[in-house]
C-alpha cells in the first residue's frame, strides 16, 4: 500500500517539479542536457537562475504578464462574487423555502454545466463583436457567469441543506428577533459554505481557457491566454522559461489555498453528490 | 471542468392547501432564486438559440454583405466533409480511453485513499493539487516535458530501456504518440476529481457487508465485484457522466500541443478554428450546435440507459 502511495505521489509531483525546474534554468542549461542532471529535467545548482521570473515581472515580458494577471484577478473574482451571491439567494430559497419550481432550478443549472463552452463562444464572439463587448473585462464575466453560477448553485444547495434551520426558530424562542437570529445562528453556520463555494468557482473560472482566448485579442486577455500566445523575441526561440515561469507564479497561490482548505474543498466537491 | 455537487434531497412535508403564509412562501422563493436562474438562462439559453440561427446562414464575419440564408446548407457541408469525422472519431477516441483509466486508476486510488493509513493525508492532499492546476499550464508541463530539445522523458525512456529507446523521438512526429500525451495530461489533471467522487462513494458502503462476505470466505475480486461495485453503481456513473461530458469538450490540452497537427484535431477545437480563426460564423455556429446535441445525447443516453437520478429523490 505505501508503495503504490509512493508512486501516485510521485506521478502527481512530477510534473509540477518538472515546469518549476523549467523556471529556473539558465539559457545554457535549457539547450544542453548535460547541464542538467535526472536526465535534462532538473538544472545543476550552478545553472539556477530567477532570471525567467525578472522577466515576466519587471522585465522586458512584464508588459504582457502582469496586465494579464490583473486582467484575471479582476474576472475571476468578480464573476465570483456575482455568482456566489446570486447563488447564496438562490440555494438559500431552494433549502429553505417551499415553493415549486426548485426542481427545474437545479436541472437548468445541471443542463448549464454540461453545456460545451465553445458552443457559447461562437455566438458570443459575434454578438460581442458588433456590440463593442469583444475584448472586454465585463466581455469576459458574462460568460464567466455560465461556468460559475451552476457551480455555486449546486454546491451551496448542497451545504445549505446541511444547516439546521430549526436553531433559527429555536433562538427566535429564546427571544432572539429573526434578524438576530439568522445573524447569529445561520450566518456563522452557513459561512465555511460559502467560502469553500467561493474558492470552487474562482479555480473554474481560473481555468478557463476556451472563452480567454476567443473573447479578448490582447486589453483583456487572462493569464491562461496570454501564456498560449506568449511568443519569444525571435521565431526560432521558445519563451518556455518565462512561460514556465508565469505558470508557476499562477499555481502557486491556487495550490496553497487548496493544501488549506483540502478538506472543505473535496467536501465541497462532493458533498451529497453521489447518494447511493 | 464542471464540477456539479448534487442534489440535496428535498424532504418537506406536503402543503396543507395555500395558506397566505404559504403563498408567501413561494413568492419569496422565487424573488430569491428568480435573479440566479434568469442569469443562467440568458447566459446560455441566448447564445445557443443565437447559435442555431447563425447556424442557417452562410456568413463570414469578414465579408457581413454575402451573408445569406441557406438553411441546413451548412450541416450538409459539415458531415460531409472527411475533417469532421475525424475530429469526432478523436474526441470519442480521448473520451473513451481517458475515461476508462480514469475509472480504473481513480477506483484504486480512491480504494486506496479509503484504505491505506500510513501516508494517508499525504496522499488525499497531494491527490487534489493536479485539480488545483490550470489545464493550459498541465499542458505546458506536459509538452515541455515530451518535447525533444526541452523534454526529459526521452532521456529517462533511454535510460530505462538501457539506451533501446531514441533519445529523439518526436512524440508530436505521429498520431498515435500525439495522442497518448494528450490522454495522458487529461488523465493526469482529472483523475483526482473522478476518484473523490467514487471516494465518497466508497465512503456510504457499510463495511459490515464487505466484513461478512469476507468471512463468508469470499476473495478479494468476489467482494469486488459482488458487494463493493453493486452498491457504489450510482456513484460510478454520475463519476462516469460527469468526465464523459468534460472529456468531450476537450479543447485546451490538445490546443497546447498540437494545435490539430498529425489529424489529432477534436470536434471543440475544430468549432474554435471555424468561429475564430476562419471568422466563418454560420459554419462555426453549425459545428457549436452539433456539438452541443451530441453532448445532450450523450447526457440523454447516460440519465436514460444507465438511470443515472442526478436531482435528488434518490432517498
Amino acid at each position: 500500500m505505501g508503495i503504490a502511495s509512493l508512486f501516485i505521489i510521485l506521478f502527481t509531483i512530477i510534473p509540477l517539479l518538472w515546469i518549476f525546474s523549467l523556471s529556473v534554468k539558465s539559457t545554457e542549461a535549457q539547450l544542453d542536457p548535460s547541464l542538467n542532471v535526472f536526465g535534462n529535467f532538473f538544472p545543476k545548482p550552478s545553472e539556477m537562475t530567477f532570471k525567467n521570473y525578472e522577466l515576466i515581472l519587471t522585465g522586458g515580458a512584464s508588459e504582457l504578464f502582469v496586465p494579464a494577471l490583473i486582467n484575471s484577478l479582476v474576472v475571476c473574482l468578480l464573476a465570483t462574487v456575482i455568482a456566489v451571491v446570486l447563488a447564496m439567494f438562490c440555494a438559500y430559497a431552494i433549502a429553505r423555502l417551499d415553493f415549486p419550481g426548485k426542481k427545474i432550478i437545479l436541472v437548468t443549472a445541471l443542463a448549464v454545466s454540461f453545456f460545451p463552452v465553445i458552443s457559447l463562444v461562437t455566438p458570443l464572439f459575434n454578438v460581442w463583436s458588433k456590440i463593442g463587448l469583444f475584448d472586454t473585462r465585463i466581455g469576459l464575466i458574462i460568460p464567466y457567469l455560465s461556468l460559475t453560477l451552476p457551480l455555486a448553485i449546486w454546491t451551496l444547495s448542497a451545504f445549505f441543506q446541511q444547516i439546521p434551520w430549526e436553531m433559527e426558530q429555536a433562538a427566535q424562542v429564546d427571544g432572539a428577533t429573526s434578524w438576530q437570529a439568522f445573524r447569529k445562528v445561520i450566518v456563522p453556520l452557513a459561512s465555511p459554505g460559502v467560502f469553500t463555494t467561493a474558492i470552487i468557482t474562482f479555480f473554474t473560472a481560473w481555468n478557463d481557457f476556451v472563452f480567454a482566448i476567443s473573447l479578448t485579442s490582447d486589453k483583456a486577455r487572462t493569464v491562461p491566454a496570454a501564456l498560449a500566445f506568449f511568443t519569444g523575441a525571435s521565431q526560432f526561440e521558445q519563451p518556455f522559461g518565462a512561460i514556465s515561469a508565469a505558470a508557476v507564479i499562477v499555481t502557486i497561490p491556487v495550490v496553497i489555498l487548496v493544501l488549506l482548505f483540502q478538506q472543505r474543498i473535496v467536501s465541497g466537491l462532493t458533498s451529497g453528490a453521489v447518494k447511493g | 471542468m464542471s464540477t456539479v455537487a448534487t442534489a440535496p434531497s428535498t424532504t418537506r412535508q406536503p402543503k396543507p392547501g395555500l395558506t397566505d403564509r404559504a403563498k408567501g412562501e413561494r413568492a419569496l422563493g422565487w424573488k430569491l432564486a428568480g435573479p440566479a436562474f434568469v442569469v443562467m438562462l440568458l447566459v446560455t439559453a441566448y447564445p445557443i438559440f443565437q447559435a442555431i440561427w447563425n447556424s442557417l446562414f452562410s456568413f463570414r464575419l469578414t465579408d457581413p454583405a454575402s451573408r445569406k440564408f441557406v438553411f441546413l446548407g451548412n450541416y450538409v457541408t459539415i458531415v460531409t466533409d472527411p475533417l469532421f469525422w475525424l475530429a469526432v472519431g478523436n474526441t470519442l477516441f480521448i473520451t473513451v480511453v481517458t475515461v476508462v483509466v480514469e475509472l480504473v486508476i481513480g477506483m484504486a486510488l480512491a480504494m486506496l485513499m479509503n484504505k491505506v493509513i500510513w501516508p494517508r493525508k499525504t496522499l488525499r492532499t497531494v491527490v487534489l493539487v493536479p485539480y488545483s492546476i490550470i489545464t493550459v499550464v498541465s499542458a505546458f508541463a506536459w509538452f515541455y516535458g515530451v518535447q525533444i530539445s526541452t523534454g526529459f522523458l526521452n532521456h529517462w525512456l533511454e535510460a530505462l530501456t538501457f539506451g533501446a529507446w531514441d533519445v529523439n523521438f518526436n512524440w508530436f512526429g505521429h498520431w498515435w504518440s500525439s495522442m497518448l500525451v494528450i490522454c495522458m495530461s487529461e488523465i493526469w489533471k482529472t483523475t483526482p476529481f473522478m476518484s473523490l467522487l467514487l471516494l465518497s462513494g466508497l465512503a456510504q458502503i457499510d463495511g459490515a457487508m464487505e466484513e461478512a462476505a469476507k468471512v463468508d470466505g469470499a476473495t478479494f475480486w468476489q467482494r469486488m465485484f459482488k458487494v463493493v461495485l453493486p452498491n457504489m453503481k450510482a456513484a460510478i456513473m454520475v463519476a462516469v457522466l460527469f468526465r464523459t461530458l468534460d472529456a468531450f469538450r476537450i479543447f485546451d490540452n490538445v490546443f497546447i500541443m498540437t494545435q490539430g497537427a498529425q489529424n489529432t484535431t477534436t470536434f471543440s477545437l475544430l468549432a474554435y478554428d471555424q468561429t475564430i480563426n476562419r471568422v466563418e460564423i454560420g459554419m462555426g455556429s453549425a459545428i457549436s450546435v452539433l456539438l452541443f446535441l451530441s453532448v445532450l445525447l450523450i447526457a440523454a443516453i447516460f440519465v436514460r440507459g444507465f438511470k443515472v437520478d442526478l436531482t435528488g429523490g434518490r432517498n
